[in-house]
């Protein structure tokens, strides 16, 4: 499995992009909605102190929807691009798509969001996170581990980007 | 009755004075490079200050980022919240 990434003025292009790459990266924005996991929007969504109910009953009424709104809307910009795919040959296993510069920070957005989410709803523990990915995958948590890591991955190609 | 009412407002002047810290929490999820930058756009940050922070925070869980007057403080919180950072309010000390 090989992911090639190179970067131009106008932004990052994946290539040789396999129907499973592919695939894990159409789940980005997927599995950042945090929904269907009460784990998942408390991580999304925190509260402002550690134990004052007004001012956390406050940040929910007025600041979580400004957050659901800039999150929601960094999630549409990302599943624009998402519909970019390029095929470059008939094999299947060299498709190619471009990450444009100005939508860099939807992007790191979103990728944060569906990390965090994903970690929240599995539990992935501190050891899991500091080592490269699965050994294998054989579960639906070994393969939302492998995707933690391979969007950290993502995300450290756009901050490599970003730090010029 | 005038004086009541000064000493009223004047309470509640040190109520909403008391310097407030932003604290930001460690998670294993978000990465050391993205902390550091979001450090330094949230707070205008050099590199090394925003490392250090960045380093306080994976080493010991937490670490002040900021400390001031509440309204400013509660915007810093809703920024590092939009960055997905674990960030809260606290009295300071």
């Amino acid at each position: 499995m090989t992911v090639e990434v190179t970067r131009s003025a106008d932004g990052l292009r994946l290539a040789r992009l396999d129907l499973f790459f592919m695939e894990l990266l159409r789940q980005i924005p997927v599995s950042a909605d945090p929904a269907d996991s009460e784990a998942a929007r408390e991580r999304i969504y925190p509260l402002a102190t550690a134990n004052d109910a007004k001012a956390n009953k406050d940040w929910k009424e007025y600041v979580h929807p400004e957050l659901k709104e800039f999150f929601t809307t960094a999630s549409e910009v990302v599943k624009e691009d998402l519909e970019t795919f390029e095929q470059l040959d008939e094999t299947h296993e060299n498709w190619a798509f471009d990450i444009p510069a100005d939508h860099f920070d939807q992007w790191l957005n979103v990728l944060n969001q569906a990390r965090l989410a994903l970690a929240a709803r599995f539990e992935f523990k501190e050891d899991e996170m500091g080592r490269h990915g699965p050994e294998a995958i054989e579960t639906v948590r070994d393969l939302s581990l492998f995707q933690v890591h391979f969007y950290g991955f993502l995300q450290e190609c756009l901050l490599q980007d970003l730090a010029g | 009755m005038g004086d009541t009412i000064v000493e009223k407002e004047s309470k509640t002047a040190t109520a909403l004075d008391v310097p407030w810290n932003v604290v930001v929490h460690n998670d294993p999820v978000n990465l050391m490079t993205y902390v550091t930058m979001v450090f330094q756009r949230v707070f205008g940050y050099s590199k090394e200050r925003a490392q250090k922070h960045m380093m306080e925070v994976h080493q010991l869980g937490r670490s002040i980022v900021w400390t001031g007057v509440r309204e400013p403080a509660e915007s810093y919180i809703e920024q590092l919240h939009a960055y997905l950072l674990l960030a809260t309010l606290e009295k300071a000390e």
